[in-house]
């Protein structure tokens, strides 16, 4: 009895139903396997069993597959359920992801093992083969024809059907499993291959009646030993490489902590992870990785997110911070409350993402599924063909010209190379971005981003920070820049307003600590009125300025200037007089000129679209060198400016925070959604970008670019290697060159181009992301 | 004499090719309900079996694959058209779960697209 693993995927498929809406959050399900169950009773005991834990609101057992299905409350934990299982007599066991990777691995390992062994026989069996089947390299081979030969050609015989028997027993059963289902593959092809090369030689041993020239005694045993060798040698080989194709998925897997230390009663107890739910309090101590994810509530501490986001440089995480689960604290201790759990964390998303993602197709491959198709059974037509023409038609002695070439023929096809090209890619491409905090949720996704040519940005959160900050303060009267700004930051103090927010945090940022205001009156739109200490403060416009009767005319001039520049200015009157001005702005991103600049390089035009106004906008976009500004564009008209410039024929990304501007994301070729940590909203774009960074934008471009480079090398590869591999095995050459492809290099070919496919692939795994290039702030 | 019987053996051979991997196909299962879903267990050797699953629109599918082979060309069954894809253990049994809206036949493979089924949705 083997373990049951269970994939639930009906959230993948009505999310895509779904387009934007949100659909309601689901009680918690859970998949088990139930061993033990050996009537149809079994499956009512087993079902009373589970309905009987507190929490469980279905329970559904399937006898032929031996697995439950559970709706439980989120509170339930799982160890309930297998312990309630295991109470009515039967064993229950959790699919988590961690033991799913394991098995895996386990299964690839195993197999490995066996086809080296099968491998090894084939390749021992071979050597003396070899030995006796070229006589003209090897010398002191008995002639031909002798009885001594005979005998040994009979032993040759006997080893080399063993060699078919064992070493190629999974080409005989692969074939017949397939042949069964009215569909051929590689089995197919090797099966017939190496068998049609022994019973031809063993006839001509047996009953050398048959063929009554001498010279058609000749015997292929090498073929049968050595075409099995090479291929299984092959496979193997391939099963390695492919392994590694995964490696990103497995990286992420073993990613999910083990246990958590909570507390519970005032004590803290460490529990397993599966055990924690939300709103548990959790413990973080230095050096250890958060179990979930939470918001903390007490202590500060730095934390390393790296394998989460690709951010190499720790993050700071104090009270009212967010955490990710299995990113790994430094040095600061701190607890935090759990605010998603189970398949719910961030971890989990990315891990159903990318496995998801993984297993989908590119466009590309969908044409290639349709040649595949066809190709085994015309590839086995090709042989015959091949047969009749050098019967019919060819130099003696005709059977033998025609068994070499029609066997050849088929030992050279390769329709794994064909097969392999795309996914392999895929898998590693997909697996890389992860590593980069780059989600790309499908082959599609992927494929198209690699022909992207026109960028376009939001401005607020993705080219800016999307909080304004205090930028400029020009003292304009008697009082000096410090006192202005205390004045104006305690003045601001119980303002609830973003601007009047930023010229507090301003002025903290600047070691200045405002104080209460004893009245404060805001008129909205406008400005407003504060006495701080013994002064009245008043700040706003110009014409708020006229109406509480301060002289504003000397600060139009430093408000023209910054206003050009895109910031908020806000003037400054003391006692009723002009002391300044101060301005907020938007400010940039660190890195959004560095990455703009490299759009550029890359060839691609960038557009911004903002509602903000067209002065701000056009600030905004002439410091970071944006080549289109679409400014004043009202939230639900984005995804029609996005549709205007796809109708230049443009193939458009737009990145955005991936909930506002969801129809924008929706309507772009490549919608990339962009997010700080837990903000992200995973799923919602055809790229995520967890690191909130344009720098993710250019790497996801390039990864796929790189990607579907590499897609295309193993595309040609493989084609070209079948286009000139088959006619050069059926023996075109010969009437040019008198050339003949002998079936043994056939075979090693075949067996190394999807070692090769694999192996190309896996050169991706060592792409690194784009440099960051130096740009003069 | 004898090219002619090897010509017209290999006409025979091609044609009974041509009809048994392109020309006919055999008509497929009908899902069976259990508990308002439409259930239908696969088994993944070589091929899927059964190959064609017969589904009605708008009630939740449930196919239950189970690979009994360790080749691992099938070890992930993609369903192109619903976004799916699943990884298929060896000997153990793997759901796949989603609602049809529309009618239609709904390709699924191996991620080679070597191995092919038919969802056939009325």
């Amino acid at each position: 009895m083997t373990d049951s693993a269970y994939i639930q995927s009906g959230r993948a498929a009505q999310e895509t139903e779904g387009d934007e809406r949100t659909l309601p959050k689901p009680a918690n399900s859970v998949q088990l396997s139930i061993e033990g169950m050996t009537c149809a009773s079994c499956v009512s005991t087993v079902e009373r069993a589970l309905s009987a834990v507190p929490g469980v609101q279905t329970a559904s057992v399937n006898f032929a597959a031996e697995q439950a299905a559970v709706q439980l409350d989120p509170a339930t934990p799982v160890s309930a359920l297998i312990a309630a299982v295991d109470s009515a007599g039967y064993t229950a066991g959790n699919m988590t992801d961690g033991q799913d990777g394991q098995s895996d691995q386990e299964s690839h390992e195993r197999r490995y093992k066996e086809l080296m062994r099968k491998f090894w026989f084939a390749a021992g069996v071979s050597l003396p083969v070899i030995y006796f089947s070229y006589p003209q390299i090897f010398p002191g081979v008995p002639a031909m024809g002798s009885a001594a030969l005979d005998l040994i050609w009979g032993g040759m015989a006997v080893l080399t059907f063993a060699v078919m028997v064992w070493s190629g027993s999974h080409f005989f059963t692969g074939a017949w499993a397939a042949f069964k289902h009215r569909s051929a593959n590689m089995n197919t092809l090797i099966a017939i291959g190496i068998s049609a090369a022994w019973l031809y030689s063993t006839v001509a041993l047996l009953f050398p009646g048959f063929f009554p020239e001498e010279r058609l005694r000749d015997v292929f045993f090498d073929v049968t030993s050595v075409v099995t060798a090479f291929v299984v040698l092959g496979s193997a080989l391939e099963i390695r490489a492919r392994a590694r194709t995964s490696e990103a998925l497995k990286k992420l897997i073993g990613l999910q902590a083990k246990t958590a230390r909570v507390l519970r009663d005032g004590d803290e107890t460490e529990i397993p992870i599966d055990q924690v739910i939300v709103d548990d309090v959790v413990s973080v101590r230095p050096g250890e990785k958060i179990p979930v994810d939470g918001i903390v509530v007490g202590g500060a501490s730095f934390v390393d997110e790296s394998m989460v986001t690709g951010e190499p440089i720790p993050s700071e995480k104090t009270e009212g911070s967010s955490v990710i689960g299995a990113t790994i604290n430094t040095t600061g201790a701190f607890r935090f409350v759990a605010t998603r759990v189970g398949r719910d964390t961030m971890l989990s998303q990315i891990i159903g993402m990318v496995r998801d993602a993984q297993g989908s197709k590119a466009p590309i491959q969908r044409t290639v599924d349709k040649v595949s198709g066809y190709f085994v059974p015309a590839v086995m037509i090709g042989a015959i063909l091949t047969f009749m023409a050098w019967f019919t038609v060819g130099p003696a002695p005709a059977i033998v010209y025609a068994v070499i070439t029609a066997v050849t023929v088929l030992v050279i096809a390769c329709p794994c190379a064909l097969g392999l090209a795309t996914p392999t890619s895929l898998m590693v491409g997909i697996g890389k971005g992860a590593e980069n905090g780059i989600l790309i949720k499908s082959g599609d996704a992927l494929e198209t981003a690699h022909r992207i040519d026109t960028v376009v940005l939001d401005k607020t959160g993705t080219v800016t920070q999307g909080k304004p900050q205090l930028t400029d303060v020009v003292v304009l009267g008697e009082y000096d820049e410090v006192e202005v700004l205390h004045l104006a930051a305690s003045a601001e103090l119980d303002s609830e307003h973003p601007l009047g927010e930023a010229i507090v945090s301003g002025a903290r940022a600047r070691d200045i600590r405002p104080t209460n205001p004893s009245e404060f009156r805001a008129e909205p739109g406008h400005g407003i009125v504060a006495t701080v200490g013994a002064r009245r403060v008043v700040l706003g416009n110009l014409k708020f300025m006229a109406d509480q009767s301060v002289h504003a005319g000397l600060a139009e001039a430093a408000l023209e200037k910054l206003s050009d520049e895109g910031k908020t200015a806000m003037v400054v009157g003391i006692d009723g007089d002009l002391a300044g001005v101060v301005a907020v702005a938007d400010t940039l991103k660190p890195d959004s000129l560095a990455a703009i600049e490299r759009m550029h390089e890359m060839g691609l035009q960038v557009v911004m679209l903002t509602g903000d106004n067209q002065r701000t906008a056009a600030a905004i976009g002439r410091q970071v060198g944006i080549d289109r500004v679409m400014a004043e564009v009202l939230p639900g008209d984005k995804a029609n400016q996005i549709r205007l410039l796809q109708a230049e024929g443009r193939v458009v990304a737009m990145v955005g925070d991936g909930i506002n501007d969801a129809p924008a994301l929706a309507q772009a070729d490549v919608g990339m959604a962009m997010g700080t940590g837990t903000d992200v909203a995973i799923e919602s774009g055809d790229v995520t970008l967890v690191k909130g960074s344009l720098t993710s934008v250019v790497t996801a471009i390039a990864l796929s670019q790189a990607t579907i480079r590499n897609v295309h090398q193993n595309l040609v590869g493989a084609f070209a290697y079948n286009a000139l591999g088959i006619p050069v095995a059926a023996g075109l050459l010969y009437p040019f060159f008198g050339v003949l492809l002998s079936p043994l290099i056939a075979g090693a070919a075949m067996a190394f181009s999807s070692v090769t496919v694999v192996t190309n692939a896996n050169r991706l795994r060592s792409w690194k992301p784009p440099a960051p290039l130096e740009v003069r702030a | 004499m004898s090219t002619v019987i090897v010509n017209v053996v290999g006409v025979g051979l091609i044609s009974l090719i041509v009809w048994y991997f392109w020309m006919s196909k055999p008509s497929g299962t009908s899902a069976g309900i259990r508990s308002g879903t439409q259930e239908a267990y696969i088994v993944v050797k070589g091929g899927y079996s059964p190959d064609t699953i017969r589904v009605k629109a708008g009630m939740p599918v449930k196919l239950m694959f189970n690979r009994q082979e360790a080749d691992p060309c099938s070890e992930t069954v993609v369903f192109d058209a619903f976004g799916i894809s699943a990884e298929l253990p060896e000997e153990e049994t793997v759901a796949v779960e989603f609602t049809p809206t529309e009618a239609g036949n709904f390709e699924f493979s191996c991620q080679m697209g070597m191995l092919r089924g038919t969802v056939v949705v009325t």
